[in-house]
């Protein structure tokens, strides 16, 4: 049986005549950046950006969720990790990812108490079959993993479980757009925005910054159709100096999204100032635990503080998320950085810039 | 993080689906989902259904593309032989 619309959209006939038509609408030089680590993975997977024409350049935003987590995040899920009758259940991808002094996997390998969970929802069950420990929850993603976290909060709540703690380190994506049309280092011409986090928001959350800066920007899906027909769109809009907010994976993304997702995350959560790695303080671009629900936040019930820290000596990391550098830039880049022994999380989560370039460029 | 695959809802009990993904069965919670119906075709996200695939708009932006393709043949064919 096929899998409904991913073998169509993975036409190689459509995709070379996607190809042909984009290299014959381009003439300006352009930059265009995704802002999703899927898209990432997909277009190096897919060698999109060596069938393009020389005239447009891909670049490779901050949207891998490890990637952009704050190093003092990563030291503060270590920190909990070290509480006593404590299990911390994570997603896997944020297991490797080195902190200042010790990573997540090197904790477990000392014996703490670290399960790898494939959904939020599989720490509610591990709360509610461990009543003497807490378990801390570590909530990391953008738009489209928060709603997973929120509901697995309510749901929590409605076991009347106490011993179910999240702490939340989401990030979301609109504002910081907006930063990366504040960055001077890095001329961006288009966006291709991302497919799942724009499955929830729905268009309209971008109407605001589309009509700020008037930047050509298309919500692509991850198939290589999908991406090339989105590159074609921006660059149409780049050559007729018409830009647009368009939608180019209209079978998962409609204008208001998902609004029950939207719903339950905007009842769990509220907007607050967050620290992306690489590009700093944005305002309303992360997520904390509203006030009601306070018995579920692992920052209010077990606050922990941790100091303030530098990133990895030599990694660039930041640079690369903001689209200022390109992996082989970085002096540490296959020398002392590879995905066996990463120094940064753009090496580590197969959805870094990082790592991806390493497996599919070398 | 993303599986941007669809699967296919097959059972539903209380708010946990199983799914079929590529011959694959797992569980999804569908507590994110409007009405969801055994026999929709979802994308799934860490455990979760966030979406139903629409149907009209996949067909929609297929035959979208497949004319796109077929008239760049036709204006193609003439230049291919032009160039060799
Ligand atoms: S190659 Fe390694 S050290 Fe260099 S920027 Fe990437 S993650 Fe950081």
């Amino acid at each position: 049986m096929s899998i409904k619309h991913a073998d169509e959209y993975r036409d190689a006939e459509i995709a070379r005549r996607l190809v042909t038509t984009i290299r014959k609408t381009s003439h300006r030089p352009v930059q265009l950046m995704e802002v999703c680590g899927t898209h990432t993975v997909s277009i190096f997977r897919h060698g999109i950006r060596d069938v393009l024409p020389p005239t447009i350049k891909l670049l490779s935003g901050p949207g891998c969720p490890v990637c952009v987590t704050a190093q003092q995040e990563i030291d503060a899920f270590i920190a909990y990790a070290r509480q006593e009758d404590t299990i911390v259940a994570t997603f896997g991808d944020l297991l490797r990812v080195p902190g200042t002094h010790s990573s997540l996997q090197m904790e477990k390998a000392e014996g703490r108490d670290i399960r790898v969970v494939y959904s939020a929802f599989d720490a509610v069950k591990l709360a509610a079959g461990n009543p003497d420990q807490r378990v801390v929850f570590l909530g990391v993603g953008f738009e489209t993993t928060a709603p997973t976290i929120a509901a697995s909060i309510l749901a929590a709540r409605d076991m009347d479980l106490d011993n179910f703690l999240v702490l939340s380190a989401h990030k979301t994506v609109p504002n910081a757009l907006e930063a990366l049309m504040a960055d001077d280092a890095v001329a961006i011409d288009g966006f291709l925005l991302p497919g799942h986090v724009s499955v929830i928001l729905g268009l309209a959350a971008y109407r605001p910054f589309f009509e700020r800066h008037k930047v050509p920007a298309v919500v692509a899906g991850f198939e290589p159709a999908d991406i090339l027909e989105a590159v074609r769109r921006l660059v149409v809009q780049v050559e007729s100096g018409a830009p647009q907010l368009d939608n180019a994976y209209p079978r998962a993304v409609s204008e208001t999204g998902n609004a029950k997702a939207r719903e339950v995350l905007d009842q769990v959560f509220e907007p607050v100032e967050a620290q992306w790695r690489g590009i700093g303080v944005i305002p309303a671009s992360g997520l904390a635990i509203r006030e009601a629900l306070g018995r579920f936040d692992a920052a209010r019930r077990m606050p922990i503080e941790v100091p303030a820290v530098r990133e990895p000596a030599g990694c660039g990391c930041g640079d690369i998320l903001t689209g200022a550098k390109s992996p082989p830039e970085c002096k540490l880049y296959r020398k002392a950085c590879t995905p066996e022994n990463p120094v940064g999380p753009c090496m580590v989560s197969s959805e870094g810039t990082c790592a991806a370039y390493y497996r599919y460029h070398g | 993080m993303c599986l941007a695959i669809p699967s296919k809802i097959i059972e539903i009990n209380d708010n946990m689906g199983t799914i079929d993904v590529a011959g694959v069965q797992r569980e999804a919670s569908m507590l994110l989902l409007e009405d969801p119906q055994v026999g929709d075709w979802v994308i799934v996200h860490a455990g979760f259904a966030i979406q139903k695939v629409d149907e009209a708009a996949a067909q929609e932006s297929l035959r979208y593309l497949r004319e796109a393709a077929q008239l760049l043949v036709d204006d193609e064919d003439p230049d291919a032989a032009a160039t060799g």
